[in-house]
C-alpha cells in the first residue's frame, strides 16, 4: 500500500479530481473511401473541448447541460473508457489520463461508475452475485468463496437488498431494484471516488427519489464523492453542492449549488432554469428556450453560445471568452457578464 | 440439442419452476432463468404436432445411428457377413424377397437396411463434425469481427461476402479437391472423414460469422460491458465471459437448420464421387450406388437410401424452424 502514504499531502488539500483543459475529439468522418470519391473534408466532432473543474472531497459536483453537451463523454473520461486528445485528468495529484492498463489498475479500484440505463449495465444471463462480485474478483480482494459470499451479501444490504436476492438473476427485478445492484457493483471495490452518468434518469420520478437518497446515505456513510452527470435540473439541485454547466463540449459556469440555482449569472443557464417551472406562480419574466443546439461538428465561432444569446455581440462570434471569477464565487466563461452588458439578472426566490 | 426436448418428458419440467421458485434458497440448481426460458419452449414444443414428430423422427436417426451395431440386422463393414449370392435381392415382401433383408440388398450383397442405418451414421457424425467446425470458426472470427472492428472487421467481413458469392456446394467441392491433391491421399483413405468436415465446415462458417457479428457489435455497446472495462476486465474474457453467452441464442438455430444443410452437402459431395468411399458408404454415397441401378428396374437401392436422407433432412430442419420460432421472444 505505497499509495496510502502518498494520500495524505492530498487529504489537506482536499481536492481529490482536478481536470485541466480536458478534451476528446472523435473522427466522425466518412469512410475513406467516400471520402476520396466525394472529396469531402476530415469531420472531426469534438465532444469535450478543454474543460477544467476540481472536486474536493466528500462533495458532489454535478455537470449538467443539453443533449449532447458532452457530459457524459466527461464521465467516460475519467473512469477510462475514452483516453483523453488533450488535457490531464489529476486524481488525488497524480495524472491518470495517459497510464498504460497496469498502471491504471489500482486506480480503477477506486475510480466506479454507475451506469444510466439499468437494463443494459447488467449482464442478463450473470447470476446478480456474480455481478456484484465481479469487482471483487477481478481486484482479487476476495479470494474464498466464503468471502466473496459474506462480502456480496453484505453490499446487498448496503443497497436494501436482501442476501438471497444475489441467487437471482436481473431480469427478475425492477428497474430501481436494478440501479441498486448497480450501485452494489460499484461499492464492491470500496472506492473513493464514483461517476454517476445520469443514475435516474431511466427511473420513475418516485423511485428516482430513493436512489438519490440511498446515494447520499453511501456517501455520507463511505466518504465518497461523486461526479453526478444529469440533464434533470431539480435532481441536480437535490443531490449537488457544486454545479457545472456544459454547452457544446464547453464550461459555462461553474458555482455552489446554492448561488447557482438563486443567482445565476451565464444567459445559458438562466436559460436553462427559467426551463424549472415554479409552483409560487411568481409570474417573473422568463428567458424562454429559442433555438436548438448547433451541431458540434460545425459549432458556432468565437462564444458557441452566441446565435441563441440575447446578449450577444460582435465580440462574442469572434472571441472565445475566457472564464472569470464572480464575487458570489462561481466561474462564468462569458464576454457579457465580464462587460457587465449581462443584468445581474433576477434572483429567483427558493423554491 | 436436438433431442433435448424429445428425451424430457414433458409433464413434469413444465409445472416445475413456477411452483418451486420462491422459498428455497440455495437448492436451485441450474438457473431459473434457463428454466423458466426452458418451460416456454417446451410449453411450444408440446403444442407443435409437426415438431414432436420431427423430434421423434430426429431422435430415432440419432439413437440409430449411436447405437448401429446393435441395431442393425448385419454389419455392411464385416466382409464375412457378405455374401455375393444375395446381391440385387428386392425388399422382403416383394417376389423374390428374403425376409433377412427388409428393404432388399444392393450389388454387392449388403443390406439396404444395415447400409442405411450404418450410411446416417456417417452422415450424421460428419454433419455434426462440420457444423461444430462451423460454429466454432464462425462464432470465434463474428465475435473478433464485431468487438475489435475497423480494419479487422472490414477484411473477415469482406472475405466472407465473397465467400458467399459462390455456392456452398462450389467452395466445398473446391476445399475437398485442393485438399485431396495436397494430401495426396486414395479417395479410399481413412482421411476421406475429415476432408468432407473440414470442406463442409469451412464453407459454412459464414453465416454464423455474419449473425455473431451482428449481435456482438449490438451488446459490445451495451453498459454492462463498459462496467466490465472499468473494472479493468480483459477484452479478451469480456468477449468470453460477458458477450459470448448473450449471443449464443440464434447461433443455435442456425446450428440446427446447418445441421440439415451440412448433411446434405455431405451427401451432395459423395454422390459427385468426392466423399465417402463406396466401402465407407454415407447415405449420399449410397445414392449414388443406386442411382446407377434404378434404370434397371431395382429402384430399392436408391429410393430407400434417398427417403431416409429426405427424412432425416426434413425433420432437422423442422425442428431448426421451430427452433426459431420459439426462441424468437416477438413471436411468442
Amino acid at each position: 500500500m505505497p499509495e496510502a502514504v502518498e494520500n495524505k499531502p492530498a487529504e489537506n488539500v482536499k481536492t481529490v479530481m482536478q481536470v485541466k483543459g480536458l478534451a476528446r475529439y472523435f473522427d466522425v468522418s466518412p469512410p475513406l473511401l467516400n471520402r476520396i470519391l466525394e472529396r469531402l473534408p476530415k469531420q472531426i466532432l469534438k465532444a469535450v473541448d478543454g474543460i477544467d473543474f476540481e472536486i474536493t472531497k466528500g462533495e458532489t459536483f454535478s455537470l449538467v447541460g443539453e443533449s449532447g453537451c458532452g457530459k457524459s463523454t466527461v464521465a467516460r473520461l475519467i473512469v477510462g473508457l475514452y483516453r483523453p486528445s488533450a488535457g490531464s485528468i489529476e486524481f488525488e495529484g497524480r495524472d491518470i489520463s495517459g497510464l498504460s492498463r497496469a498502471e491504471m489498475a489500482p486506480m480503477r479500484r477506486r475510480l466506479q461508475m454507475i451506469f444510466q440505463d439499468p437494463y443494459a449495465s447488467l449482464n442478463p444471463r450473470w447470476r446478480v452475485r456474480d455481478i456484484v462480485a465481479e469487482p471483487l474478483r477481478a481486484f482479487g480482494l476476495e479470494t474464498t468463496s466464503s468471502g466473496i459470499e459474506r462480502r456480496v451479501g453484505e453490499l446487498l444490504s448496503y443497497v436494501k437488498l436482501a442476501a438471497a436476492d444475489g441467487e437471482k438473476y436481473p431480469h427478475e427485478f425492477s428497474g430501481g431494484q436494478r440501479q441498486r445492484i448497480s450501485i452494489a457493483r460499484a461499492l464492491a471495490s470500496k472506492p473513493d471516488f464514483l461517476v454517476c452518468d445520469e443514475p435516474t434518469s431511466a427511473l420513475d420520478v418516485s423511485v428516482q427519489a430513493q436512489i438519490l437518497n440511498l446515494m447520499k446515505d453511501l456517501q455520507r456513510e463511505f466518504g465518497l464523492t461523486y461526479l453526478f452527470i444529469s440533464h434533470n435540473l431539480a435532481v441536480v439541485s437535490h443531490v449537488s453542492d457544486r454545479v457545472g454547466v456544459m454547452y457544446l463540449g464547453r464550461l459555462v459556469e461553474v458555482a455552489p449549488a446554492s448561488t447557482l440555482f438563486r443567482a445565476p449569472r451565464h444567459p445559458y443557464t438562466r436559460m436553462l432554469l427559467d426551463t424549472i417551472p415554479d409552483l409560487s406562480m411568481s409570474g417573473r419574466d422568463r428567458m424562454p428556450v429559442s433555438g436548438e443546439v448547433p451541431n458540434p461538428i460545425t459549432p458556432p465561432s468565437g462564444c458557441t453560445f452566441h446565435p441563441r444569446c440575447p446578449f450577444a455581440n460582435d465580440r462574442c462570434k469572434r472571441e472565445i471568452p475566457l472564464p472569470i471569477e464572480t464575487p458570489h464565487g462561481s466561474r462564468v466563461t462569458c464576454h457579457g457578464v465580464e462587460e457587465g452588458r449581462v443584468p445581474e439578472g433576477p434572483v429567483i426566490p427558493n423554491r | 440439442m436436438v433431442e433435448v426436448p424429445a428425451t424430457q418428458s414433458r409433464g413434469p419440467s413444465a409445472s416445475e419452476p413456477g411452483l418451486h421458485s420462491a422459498p428455497d434458497p440455495g437448492a436451485r440448481a441450474t438457473g431459473l432463468w434457463s428454466r423458466l426460458r426452458d418451460s416456454d419452449v417446451l410449453y411450444s414444443f408440446s403444442r407443435s404436432p409437426i415438431t414432436i414428430t420431427a423430434a421423434i423422427v430426429t431422435a430415432l436417426f440419432i439413437l440409430c445411428a449411436i447405437f448401429a451395431p446393435v441395431v442393425a440386422p448385419h454389419n455392411p463393414f464385416d466382409m464375412a457377413t457378405i455374401d455375393l449370392m444375395d446381391s440385387s435381392m428386392p425388399p422382403a415382401w416383394m417376389e423374390g424377397g428374403d425376409s433377412r433383408f427388409l428393404l432388399g440388398t444392393d450389388d454387392q450383397g449388403r443390406g439396404i437396411l444395415s447400409t442405411i442405418i450404418f450410411g446416417s451414421r456417417i452422415s450424421l457424425l460428419i454433419g455434426f463434425a462440420s457444423v461444430v467446425l462451423a460454429t466454432v470458426l464462425g462464432v470465434g472470427l463474428g465475435l473478433l469481427s464485431g468487438f475489435v472492428g475497423g480494419v479487422v472487421d472490414a477484411f473477415i467481413m469482406r472475405v466472407a461476402e465473397i465467400q458467399l458469392s459462390f455456392p456452398v456446394i462450389l467452395t466445398a467441392l473446391l476445399i475437398d479437391g485442393v485438399l485431396r491433391g495436397v494430401l495426396q491421399v486414395e479417395k479410399s483413405g481413412e482421411l476421406a472423414y475429415w476432408i468432407l468436415i473440414l470442406s463442409i465446415g469451412i464453407s459454412n462458417w459464414v453465416q454464423f460469422a455474419r449473425t455473431v457479428r451482428g449481435s456482438t457489435m449490438v451488446e459490445r455497446s451495451k453498459e454492462y460491458v463498459q462496467a466490465a472495462q472499468v473494472i479493468g476486465i480483459r477484452s479478451s474474457m469480456i468477449v468470453l465471459r460477458h458477450i459470448l453467452p448473450n449471443v449464443m441464442g440464434p447461433v443455435l438455430v442456425i446450428a440446427t437448420i446447418q445441421l440439415a444443410v451440412a448433411v446434405l452437402s455431405e451427401a451432395t459431395l459423395s454422390f459427385l464421387g468426392v466423399g465417402m468411399p463406396p466401402t465407407e458408404p454415407s447415405l449420399g454415397t449410397l445414392i449414388q450406388i443406386g442411382n446407377d441401378y434404378l434404370f434397371s428396374g431395382e429402384w430399392w437401392m436408391v429410393i430407400f437410401p434417398g427417403s431416409a436422407l429426405a427424412i432425416l433432412v426434413l425433420a432437422v430442419n423442422l425442428l431448426g424452424d421451430w427452433l426459431r420460432d420459439a426462441l424468437n421472444p416477438r413471436l411468442r
